[in-house]
């Protein structure tokens, strides 16, 4: 009998916030301590699921007990490649927001604390859930503290922006329960058995119509969390009012849960209305990525800039879904991590000198490489890894996604990858005016004053920058786990034979 | 062998890494270092700058021909490419005084210490040197080991990528093409770093530039040993990454840091082609290692390979500065100038020139592609020429000789002429290295000055910098014996062989040209009497040995270099040692009907020395004219330009000048356009789509608001409800089912 793994990676946090909630509140030490190690736990076991076996079976580290056998809901987990890699993201990221929190969160400190926790059970819980209504339980898990946060610490118009996360992203996933309901309800209709098993439930091969149906339901659902263009106007608002460690979550871990619906849900269920609305989302998708890249460059806020770079970067992240060859696929995952570690970590920075000026305004910096040396030295790294420079992480999902998509069609490889060029222009645009000439008038009232990074905010941003070189120079691992996941997609979705006798219903 | 060959790139990268990790072990720098000794290379930079920006216009009777006085700050400013940061940048003026004087570093040659006890102490250079030190004696056993010994070498290290069928290594080879690239990296790398040290001495950012430095090295080698077109693409975009963190080194300079930028995505435009080529090359051939490419090629079209080609040509343009992509290279000059000698001149600029002809089988098999490329470098090198004649600036016109020499290599890859192409490459890496390090000892002596107007009689004072320098011009003028005289007439020599005679006077104007230009700038610098400021001249010296013995060393091969592997003309050494490298492809771009289709090979008394005695002659004419323009009679080249017809003169001059335009078109095209179409998607996202919805959420705020009114609360009303309700349904349910 193996010891339950991924409940012990999921539920950890949980009975982190069980013990917060027993320490009394001015008791901000202990508070930050308890969090930071059942965090650090929770790692800990998701370390333990690198001992997965690309070569064995498909889904590992299995568990399942009957929940609501009535229903046929039950609690079944488990992972693949693809679950593996993004679960050891999310434990990683959350340990580097909790932990950079240390210093700017003292308001309200037990609560912020037991809000992240529960995020992360929500996130970690998505990723490895096997069965479609727990994993839409989690789904909405994660929400409400996503909610909260900014919500209670956010910025000025954080009202604004956490109700239209909100009411954006609750109007998605209500739509993909009723798909969930309705691809449950088929197979049960057809089989006799009732149940919300994801691997019954995929072998099953639906009616054109549910498919084409079903696949609107679950496409709203996910490229609001992406977000795809044009449903992307919640991200500026969101990431602007949001906690630093809130964007750092947002952008890192809660956009990729629209990418893995895609690829674990969409694709793999509904593989002939994947097919058919391919080239629908591919467009979309080369949209977002030029787009998002162009208004990227006129942005005054750094928060901004790097929202609407984000929007670019995960367009990669659907497009490469979207081209079905292993190249493509395994890109667009590699994407999701790479965007994780990279947005993260210039989220992060942009809270440290925020902390410092109270100010993300680009025409209010200047100069700062000279004040602040290492942070600009961090800063740099992570903007190229932004630009896809070649040894880090962002060159190798950038380029498989582009050669994936060359071999779909080479003009869409070619607008695509416009975005080299565009993306230096912002990325670097915004350095200059950040770190190189002189200080602005605004930011020399500060100047005086100005410390380089200290050691907590190091140590934060230390994991991000080891695994961005690392994911850069030997992305072997990572690559090496996603292959027989995505090369099952392409199987399943390239052996369909798209949506023959499509009618809508009315 | 093999261990030898990863070392190789292996030591610089372990240079940076320990530069960068060891840095605040490595100098002790006191804390201020203002405002004291009165050889302060910041005054120059600051105080010394802004006197001269106002003496300019006195000089401008000095000028040489009085159209135009050198821009002030605020004209450059407005017709730079980067005006449109001009808002942000408007508070760099005279923001000197607020900067604490312990950041001193980053603007100009800053920071030189005063003298006596706070006199910082700088160690950081040691690691860095000593190991590409190191590793230039480990290639000098490869280069070698592959010239003479005539082996080749393949290493890999381990499997980068590996995705479905999609696989590439990590993978070294060392052939002769090779081989003559890391002669001129090792060479020119090593030497620049030695006369770094005495360069940047007195810049507290010296641990940083030498960081910089090695990882370039790392970068470049790392471009040159690849085995593949990713890990080569790897390279590629690195040495692209030292070039923009060298140019913007002292970042306070707007004008630094604008031109990194600049240069950074320049270079991006061309890898956008690059890119695509790598991934269509895989897409079509199925493996992007060279060995399976070449192998590959021949079965396929030759639209593909021509479209291959073409790709790959679009990278060699931004990298290696040729039309429409040469506009960031003379602004690159803003770096100090060891890295423009390293990166804008010896090394990596040829990065383009390398990755053609690496690529020869591919454009043999594209006869379209090595037109175009034969063409674009033949209109680049007279553009190019033709923008240096009027250049003040020491570095400018270096930098567009520079352009307009890689174009002579490129038209030699377009005809054919590969291995004279890679001579010339190795040549210019030579002599051109050694120009670049001659200007540098002039600025660094004449305290700063960049302009050409406000030197002269330097000669006098700096001696071994003028004798080198001497020989560089001389190469570069193309007169005999010299590097430049071989290797440059022997690809004009084969564009007339191969059929091309067009190509043959346009590059022959050209070398006149540069001829021209060259000893121009000899003339305006060291001859003459010195026209900068009299107080100055007291302190004009020559540099320190360790930047003038690299020079001295770089002018063996530039006197040598030619003579060793260029005679027979179209038949030396370097011939031999790089035919199994084109053998494939040494009849492409072969004219019908020309000299070398009837298999004419060169003949000291036929054509082929009535072409070299052209060429030299042309050499000669040009040195003969800057002789009889800038010392014996200043006044002829106004004369000159008043003399050409329908009184185009001035606007000749003035176009010349400036850059015939192409960078302010640029400017309003690309920057301010990019930003119009950015700033209005903006508008349309705010508006439009984010308009849409809030407006859904206003919609439904409204009728909530209107149906809240139904909520009457009472009975009366909700029964009527109900019962119209039950009417409708019966009504629909009789109107459906009949």
């Amino acid at each position: 009998m193996q010891p339950p793994i991924l409940t012990l990676v999921v539920f950890t946090p949980l009975i982190g916030v069980l013990v917060l909630l027993a320490i009394p509140g001015h008791n901000q030490r202990a508070i930050r301590w308890v969090a930071l190690l059942a965090a650090l736990t929770s790692l800990g076991f998701s370390l333990a699921l690198t001992g997965y076996r690309p070569d064995g079976p498909e889904f590992q580290f299995r568990e399942s007990l009957d929940w609501i056998p009535a229903f046929g809901m039950g609690y079944r987990l488990g992972v693949d490649g693809l679950s593996v890699v993004l679960v050891i993201l999310t434990t990683v990221l959350s340990v580097v927001s909790i932990f950079y929190s240390w210093d700017p969160i003292q308001t309200r400190v037990k609560e912020y604390y037991a809000t992240m926790l529960l995020l992360m059970v929500g996130m970690l819980g998505v990723f490895v859930s096997l069965d479609l209504f727990l994993f839409y339980v989690f789904w909405e898990i994660s929400l409400i503290p996503m909610y909260l946060i900014i919500g209670i610490w956010g910025g000025p118009r954080r009202i604004y922006a956490t109700v239209k996360f909100v009411i954006y992203t609750l109007v998605g996933s209500l739509l993909m329960l009723v798909a969930i309901l309705a691809v449950a309800i088929a197979h049960g209709n057809a089989s006799g058995q009732f149940t919300f098993d994801y691997l019954v439930l995929r072998g099953f091969s639906y009616t054109d119509n549910l498919q084409a149906l079903a696949f609107i339901a679950f496409f709203l659902a996910f490229a609001i969390k992406v977000p795809m263009w044009p449903l992307h106007t919640w991200l500026p608002d969101a990431h602007v009012e949001a906690p630093t460690a809130g964007s750092i979550i947002l952008a890192g871990v809660l956009l990729k849960l629209g990418g893995y619906g895609f690829l674990r849900y969409s694709l793999p269920l509904l593989p002939d209305a994947s097919k058919s609305f391919a080239p629908i989302v591919i467009g979309l998708a080369i949209v977002a990525i030029l787009y998002g890249a162009l208004v990227s460059m006129v942005q005054p806020d750094l928060k901004k800039l790097i929202a609407y770079s984000s929007v670019s970067h995960m367009g990669y992240v659907m497009l490469g879904a979207f081209v079905f060859n292993v190249q493509g696929l395994e890109g667009a995952v590699f994407q999701m991590i790479s965007h994780g570690i990279t947005t993260g970590a210039l989220f992060l920075l942009v809270g440290v000198i925020y902390e410092r000026t109270h100010d993300r305004l680009i025409a209010h910096m200047g100069g700062l490489n000279a004040k602040l040396p290492r942070y600009a030295a961090i800063f740099g790294l992570f903007t190229f890894a932004s630009i896809g420079l070649p040894g880090l992480s962002g060159f190798i999902g950038e380029f498989l996604v582009v050669l994936g998509a060359f071999r779909f069609n080479a003009w869409v490889a070619a607008a695509t990858m416009l975005v080299v060029i565009f993306s230096a222009v912002y990325m670097l645009w915004m350095f200059q005016r950040v770190f190189f000439t002189v200080p602005s008038g605004w930011m020399r009232r500060f100047w005086p004053s100005l410390k380089d990074m200290s050691r907590n905010e190091w140590l934060a941003v230390a994991p991000l920058v080891v695994l961005v070189v690392a994911l850069g120079v030997f992305p072997g691992p990572v690559l090496h786990a996603l292959d027989a996941p995505m090369q099952r997609i392409v199987e399943i979705v390239n052996g369909s034979s798209g949506l023959t006798s499509f009618q809508l219903p009315w | 062998m093999e261990t030898l060959i990863v070392l190789i790139p292996a030591l610089p990268l372990a240079g940076f890494l320990f530069a960068v990790l060891a840095r605040p072990r490595l100098d002790r720098l006191p804390l201020v270092t203002h405002g004291h000794g009165g050889h302060d290379h910041d005054e120059h930079e600051s105080g010394h700058e802004a006197t001269h920006a106002a003496s300019h216009d006195d000089h401008a009777s000095v000028d040489e021909t009085g159209f135009r006085a050198i821009p002030t700050e605020e004209e450059q400013a407005a017709t730079s490419p980067h005006a449109g940061h001009a808002d942000d940048l408007a508070n760099a003026e005279g923001a000197d005084g607020v900067i604490p004087p312990e950041l001193a570093d980053g603007i100009g040659q800053a920071g030189h210490a005063g003298h006596g006890a706070d006199r910082p102490v700088y160690r950081s250079w040691i690691v860095p040197t000593a190991l590409v030190g190191i590793g230039w004696v480990l290639s000098m056993i490869a280069f070698a080991s592959v010239i003479f010994g005539g082996k080749t070498y393949h290493v890999t290290v381990y499997e980068w990528i590996a995705a479905g069928t999609f696989h590439v290594e990590i993978g070294f080879s060392i052939d002769a093409l090779t081989a003559m690239l890391l002669l001129v990296v090792s060479t020119v790398g090593f030497l620049v770093h030695v006369y770094s040290i005495g360069y940047m001495d007195g810049d507290r950012g010296m641990w940083r530039f030498f960081a910089y430095l090695n990882l370039f090295m790392f970068s470049m080698l790392l471009l040159i040993f690849a085995d593949n077109y990713l890990l080569l693409y790897v390279g590629w975009e690195l040495v692209g990454l030292c070039s923009y963190l060298l140019i913007g080194f002292w970042y306070k300079k707007p004008s630094a840091a604008g031109a990194a930028k600049k240069a950074f995505v320049v270079n991006r435009v061309g890898d956008f082609g690059f890119g695509l080529g790598v991934i269509m090359i895989w897409t079509t051939l199925g493996s992007l290692a060279f060995t399976d490419v070449f192998a590959r090629i021949g079965g396929q079209t030759e639209t593909t390979a021509t479209i291959i080609a073409l790709l790959l040509f679009a990278g060699a343009i931004g990298k290696s500065a040729q039309f429409p992509l040469h506009v960031w290279l003379p602004d690159a000059m803003e770096g100090p100038t060891p890295v423009s000698a390293l990166i804008h001149a010896a090394t990596m600029v040829n990065a383009g020139v390398y990755m053609v002809a690496r690529s020869n089988p591919i454009f043999a098999h594209a006869p379209t592609a090595m037109l175009v490329v034969a063409s674009i470098g033949i209109f680049t090198a007279i553009f190019a020429a033709a923008i240096a004649l009027t250049q003040n600036d020491i570095k400018k016109v270096l930098a567009y000789s520079t352009v307009s020499q890689l174009a002579y290599m490129f038209t030699g890859l377009g005809i054919g002429a590969w291995a004279a192409a890679i001579f010339h490459l190795v040549s210019h890496g030579f002599f051109k290295g050694l120009l670049f390090m001659g200007s540098g000892s002039v600025i660094h002596g004449a305290g700063g000055e960049q302009d050409m107007r406000f030197m002269g009689g330097l000669r006098e004072k700096m001696r071994w910098t003028y004798l080198t320098m001497l020989v560089g011009s001389l190469a570069l003028a193309g007169i005999p014996i010299f590097a430049g005289f071989f290797s440059k007439d022997e690809i004009l020599g084969e564009a007339f062989n191969r059929g091309y005679p067009v190509f043959y006077a346009v590059g022959i104007v050209t070398a006149l040209m540069t001829a021209f230009y060259s000893f121009r700038m000899m003339y305006m610098t060291f001859h003459g009497s010195w026209r900068g400021p009299a107080e100055l001249w007291q302190h004009i010296h020559e540099s320190v040995p360790s930047m003038v013995v690299p020079l001295q060393i770089l002018a063996v091969p530039t006197v040598l270099a030619g003579l060793v592997l260029g005679i027979p003309p179209e038949d030396g050494l370097i011939h031999r040692w790089l035919e199994p490298v084109f053998a494939g492809s040494d009849r492409a771009g072969i004219v019908a009907g020309s000299l070398a289709a009837k298999e004419h090979g060169f003949s000291p008394l036929g054509i082929g020395g009535l072409l070299l005695v052209i060429g030299a002659a042309v050499g000669v004419a040009g040195i003969w004219l800057a002789y009889r323009w800038y010392v014996r009679e200043p006044d002829a080249p106004r004369r000159f330009v008043a003399a050409i017809p329908f009184g185009l003169g001035p606007g000749m001059y003035a176009a010349s000048v400036n850059k015939y335009y192409v960078d302010d078109i640029y400017q309003l095209v690309f920057a301010r356009g990019g930003v119009l179409v950015a700033q209005a998607l903006w508008w349309f996202d705010v508006h439009v789509i984010d308009g849409a919805v809030n407006g859904a959420a206003w919609l439904a705020q409204r009728i909530g608001a209107r149906l809240r009114t139904a909520q009457t609360g009472r009975v009366e009303n909700y029964g009527l409800g109900m019962a119209a309700g039950l009417i409708l349904v019966l009504v629909v349910y009789a109107w459906v089912v009949h």
